[in-house]
């Protein structure tokens, strides 16, 4: 909503500046988004009346001209302008005067002398279509400073509505606002019904009262098809955002403007019989002034005569039945249209207008006819004519209801924590202009036909807060009951993971949720991903149900960038269909059936390992490092790792990661196919993990420390190339007695003195009892069924 | 007896003559050792008369005792000094560069996630969570925005394909219903979470974060969501001095309702603003919106209206973070530049 500053104190004058003004309205909640001079800040520049125009003596294309600016003597003043012509008003800059980036001075043009200048429009700064000077009405008066005969002064408010302040779409609402926000006395127009000329009418007929339960309409005849819009009237448009068109039109609009009720004018010569608010016929079709055929949907209301469809009721008028520079007879419209059965319908058909923008939002039902007679009365003044009788058809059972709503004043204080009284709320309420019965604390208040928004109480606390001010309420610190937050210890925050995982030098990233169908494909082996309806791209288009792909977008965009060493992780949730019937019962409150969405944490390495450095010799980041940072984000849950085809990663360098039996990961480096397709120069390591499995953590239990010595053997063993060292090592630990605490793996060896299909592995075994000392004979025994278990197993042989 | 005085000094310019252990050891040898110079003077002892051997034998003993401190003071320099070379030789240049890993970061928004969840923490929110994947209800009928009411075009909302009543959540809001319909007041919780909507350019991200904050109890007033959040501004910025402004304004699941502003960190410094480009030079900054409870959200989660009152919020913390730490392009945030993440480490 915008509106000239001048425009609305006519209405209502508070003492108080622009900015001020301004001020008042946001903490009103009419929030001023912008407040701007309608013309730039220059002095000196007057109605002036050229009274001759000769030839310069040394110049073709310059005018001598003489001048009468009100200053007592004709002045003379040489102008380029090729509209210049003697008699004309036009605004002419005093020596003196400061214009928009230049200051005027008596000076020779030519060698003639000029004591200064004729403005064009441009020049002063002012939007302003024709070129040349700028031509002022013949009745302009000598002398009288621009600034003040134009109102340059005035400026031009923007106001940024929130959806249930359909009230203060008008000049009207915004003053009654402004009354009840400052208290200066509101004057608005006054309406008289314009004298009935002619007997000529249309009949009304509400086929469809749920849209529209009240229609006025009225032939105004014997317009002049040529009038011109007066310039106050333009003036007031333009300064309101709106373009003038024709006086007709014109007055519909200011009338929207000052008023808050959309009107329509019709052709009346291309209407016949009675006019019908109906819904559409089956296939129906109509061509509206933006030039779009619609058809509209069978909930939609159309305004009608006898023959055809004519427009599209509370939304836009029909190409056809509109007026045009030949219209002398008018039909004009003032309507009321249900909120909810507008809201949408253009939205729905791509486009939008003032008029279903404000039907929409709710348009004061009470004053539909008073519109009528305001844009009647300008009609006449401007245009001529006479005016038939208004034909009225309502239905009262369609109209908006205004129940009461009671108030009760202790109830208001302690929503807003402050007191107010009985006397406060009423002075409040009047000022708004609301009707109340009040019985001493108690409000039975009616809300006004202009208000959409007022129901129950609480809208009626808003209003009271909001007239008595936001700023009027202290901050205070509420008082409330203390108990302990719970803290399971037996899971970690997400903070530390998060933390950890920083500290092992990954930097965190957050990634869009939706992605390209590819990469569901190449990176979450989902051939059936969740698709968005209406992804902002297309390569936006699915919902991921991994990280990873993401992570990989990264790697790539980094390496555009030249940052070759990267390491990113995000976490996050990822969104999966789920064609389970029944869940868990704990799961319910968060569950949306037919989809999973859990939380994940996942991490990507690529490059060198280290930071480039002094005394470290490079190398490229491996399985290995990635899976001791799994280890590290798991620990003390010790996870184990089976091999796993995914096709996101190298088959033979992938490990599904398990954890108290179930599969809670991934790990490995992604496939040699994807490092070409995706131009990553060599192969990323990435895991991912399911973040719930991550955050939780078992309470730490005491086992008895030993009082006896450990005693530590080797063991290098001669297995199978192929041999996983886990099935070894499980191997192992069957067979070991319970003296057995520890078989570690230290040392991997193939090469001399090995045959090539082998490989040598070496375990440290920690022995140890709570009871006694170890003998040499336990000792041994111990080994010797390790040895002989992996010798009948694996056929490992000791290495000698 | 003088040769016992030149015993004593010739063995103490030996000893300081030698250069190692070793040699001195030697030395040592020739004064103390079995056939070393005492050592005969000592078996001489015998041979002289027996008054003279006691006199005698005690100069040799004190002679003694002067050479082993001799050599024991001789030994601790040569300790000393080869320490004190070794120590030479084992100098490093400790300006070179600590070796190993370094370290990665948060990301900027999450660790003003971590900020603002620390901070209600500390005055007992709970922080609560929910699914991205919203059904129509909880999103918006439950939020008291029913179909085509004209707030619901305020959000440009994305919708699933093939699921209808589906969608990605435009707020965090839908978190507040489904734990006030799991759980009874008093409430006094907060959720972070990612929000989605269809909007793309230089100030709006298709994606982007929220937190809201909701305190439902007997006797919560619009005057403590005024307290609560001033205090939480302040402390989240660390300035004590900093002013905010509620404005009214309009949100279908509160009423009252309002804007929060601001006085703007970069400009105002004791409650007089410059005006500079961040806040339009209009010295505020336009921070949450706001309000108390309606009571249709209470009444949709069988909370009852009359008894309960609160009031709950909702802050974008993508914003905190640009105004904390200056940054000044949203899209910075979701592009996964190292150059621009790895400064907030």
């Amino acid at each position: 909503m915008q509106f000239s500053e001048y425009w609305l104190r006519s209405f209502v004058d508070p003492p108080l500046t622009s900015a001020e003004l301004a001020h008042s309205l946001t903490m009103g909640g009419l929030e001023v988004e912008a407040l701007q001079s309608v013309a730039p800040a220059f002095t000196g520049v007057v109605v002036a009346h050229v009274l001759s125009v000769d030839m310069h003596p040394d110049a073709d294309k310059l005018k001598l001209c003489r001048v009468d600016a009100g200053q007592g003597e004709t002045l003379q003043i040489v102008c380029g302008a090729p509209n210049v012509a003697a008699s004309m008003k036009v605004p002419c800059a005093l020596a003196g005067a400061e214009l928009p980036g230049i200051r005027i001075k008596a000076a020779k043009v030519r060698g003639v002398e000029s004591f200064g200048m004729l403005c064009s429009a441009r020049e002063l700064g002012l939007p302003e279509d024709r070129s040349g000077l700028m031509v002022l009405p013949a009745d302009a008066p000598v002398g009288e400073d621009i600034r003040a005969y134009l109102a340059l002064d005035d400026k031009q408010l923007t106001l940024k509505l929130t959806p249930n302040r359909a009230d203060c779409l008008s000049l009207k609402g915004v003053a009654r606002e402004v009354g009840a926000l400052t208290g200066a006395p509101v004057s608005l127009p006054a309406i008289a019904g314009t004298p009935v000329g002619i007997d000529k009418r249309r009949d009304v007929v509400l086929d469809a009262p749920a849209v529209c339960p009240r229609y006025c309409g009225r032939i105004v005849s014997g317009i002049d098809p040529k009038a011109a819009t007066p310039d106050w009237m333009r003036t007031r448009l333009e300064r309101s955002g709106l373009r003038s068109i024709s006086a007709v039109v014109d007055v519909t609009n200011y009338v929207m403007l000052e008023l808050g009720q959309p009107l329509h004018a019709f052709d009346n010569a291309r209407l016949s019989g009675a006019v019908h608010v109906r819904y559409p016929r089956p296939g129906e079709t109509l061509l509206l002034l933006n030039e779009q055929t619609v058809e509209p949907t069978a909930d939609t209301a159309l305004i009608a005569d006898e023959s055809r469809a004519l427009a599209l009721a509370g939304i836009m008028g029909g190409e056809e039945s509109g007026i045009s520079d030949a219209t002398t007879e008018l039909f004009l419209e003032s309507a009321f249209f249900v909120p909810a059965a507008i809201a949408g319908k253009a939205r729905a058909m791509g486009f939008s207008s003032d008029a279903s923008y404000r039907f929409e939002r709710g348009v004061d039902f009470a004053a539909t006819r008073e519109a009528l007679e305001r844009a009647t009365q300008l009609v006449i003044e401007i245009c001529g004519g006479v005016a038939g009788p208004v034909s009225e058809a309502v239905n009262r059972d369609h109209l908006p209801k205004r129940e009461p709503v009671r108030l009760r004043v202790p109830r208001a204080e302690k929503i807003l924590g402050i007191k107010l009284g009985g006397d406060v709320a009423a002075r409040l309420f009047k000022g708004l202009d609301f009707h109340f019965v009040r019985e001493g604390d108690n409000f039975i208040v009616t809300p006004p036909s202009h208000r959409f928004d007022i129901a129950i109480e609480e809208d009626l606390v808003e209003e009271l807060a909001r007239i008595h001010g936001y700023d009027n309420i202290p901050a205070r610190m509420p008082q409330g009951s203390l108990a302990i937050l719970p803290q399971e210890e037996e899971s970690r925050s997400v903070w530390r993971v998060r933390r950890l995982l920083a500290a092992r030098d990954y930097q965190e990233v957050v990634n869009y949720a939706f992605v390209d169908a590819d990469w569901e494909k190449d990176f979450g082996a989902n051939a059936d991903p969740v698709v968005l309806a209406n992804p902002i791209a297309s390569q936006m288009g699915v919902m991921r149900s991994s990280l990873i792909g993401g992570l990989v977008a990264n790697l790539a965009t980094n390496l555009k960038r030249r940052v070759e060493r990267v390491r990113v992780f995000e976490t996050g949730r990822c969104f999966l269909r789920d064609d389970r019937r029944e869940f868990p019962r704990d799961s319910k409150r968060d569950h949306i059936p037919g989809f999973l969405q859990p939380k994940r944490i996942a991490a990507l390495a690529a490059g060198p390992a280290a930071p480039e450095q002094w005394g470290v010799s490079a190398r490229r980041v491996d399985f290995f490092d990635a899976k001791a940072d799994v280890e590290a984000l798991l620990a003390p849950v010790v996870a184990r790792f089976e091999r796993l085809e995914h096709p996101a990663l190298h088959p033979g360098r992938a490990a599904s990661i398990i954890i108290d039996g179930k599969s809670a990961g991934l790990v490995g480096e992604l496939h040699p196919q994807w490092v070409q397709k995706y131009e990553l120069g060599s192969a990323p390591v990435v895991f991912e993990l399911d973040l719930d499995t991550v955050l939780r953590l078992p309470l730490p239990r005491y086992v008895e420390v030993s009082r006896f010595p450990a005693v530590v053997r080797d063991l290098a063993l001669v297995v199978a190339q192929d041999l996983p060292v886990r099935t070894l090592l499980d191997g192992l630990k069957v067979a070991a007695p319970a003296i057995v605490r520890e078989v570690e793996l230290f040392d991997v060896y193939h090469g001399k003195g090995i045959d090539p299909d082998k490989k040598s592995l070496a375990f440290r075994v920690v022995m140890q009892d709570t009871e006694k000392t170890l003998s040499d004979g336990e000792v041994d025994a111990a080994m010797v069924k390790m040895i002989e278990a992996a010798a009948r197993k694996f056929a490992a042989k000791l290495r000698s | 007896m003088t040769n016992i005085e030149e015993l004593i000094s010739q063995a103490r310019t030996e000893f300081a003559g030698v250069g190692d252990a070793a040699a001195l050891e030697q030395a040592k040898a020739r004064y103390l050792g079995k056939s070393g110079s005492l050592t005969e003077l000592l078996k001489s002892l015998g041979k002289l008369p027996a008054e003279e051997r006691k006199s005698a034998g005690a100069a040799i003993n004190s002679a003694k005792e002067k050479i082993e401190a001799a050599l024991e003071a001789r030994r601790n320099d040569l300790r000393r000094a080869a320490l004190e070379s070794q120590l030479k030789a084992e100098a490093l240049d400790i300006t070179l560069p600590g070796r190993g890993l370094s370290s990665g970061g948060l990301h900027p928004v999450t660790r003003t996630l971590e900020r603002i969840e620390a901070l209600f923490r500390s005055i007992g929110f709970e922080v609560a969570d929910g699914p991205e994947i919203e059904d129509d209800f909880h999103n918006f009928t439950a939020l008291n925005t029913p179909e085509n009411h004209p707030a619901r075009s305020m959000h440009d909302t994305f919708y699933l394909e093939n699921a209808p009543g589906l969608l990605l959540r435009t707020h965090t809001s839908p978190i507040q219903v489904r734990y006030m319909e799991a759980h009874k007041p008093p409430i006094r919780v907060i959720a972070p979470g990612r929000v989605y909507r269809v909007d793309s350019d230089a100030t709006h991200s298709p994606m982007f974060h929220q937190v809201e904050g909701l305190w439902i109890d007997e006797n919560v007033s619009f005057a403590d969501l005024k307290g609560v959040f001033t205090d939480f501004l302040r402390n989240f910025f660390e300035k004590p001095d900093l002013r905010t402004r509620f404005r009214p304004s309009f949100f279908p699941f509160t009423e009252p309702s309002a804007e929060i502003d601001m006085s703007c960190v970069f400009c105002d410094e004791g409650g007089q603003p410059r005006g500079c480009r961040v806040c339009s030079h209009t010295g505020w900054l336009e921070i949450a919106g706001s309000g108390m409870v309606h009571p249709n959200v209470l009444r949709h989660v069988g909370i009852d209206s009359e008894k309960y009152i609160g009031f709950a919020f909702g802050m974008g913390p993508d914003r905190l973070t640009m105004l904390r730490y200056g940054v000044n392009d949203l899209r910075l945030f979701f592009d996964g530049d190292l150059r621009f993440l790895s400064q907030f480490r």
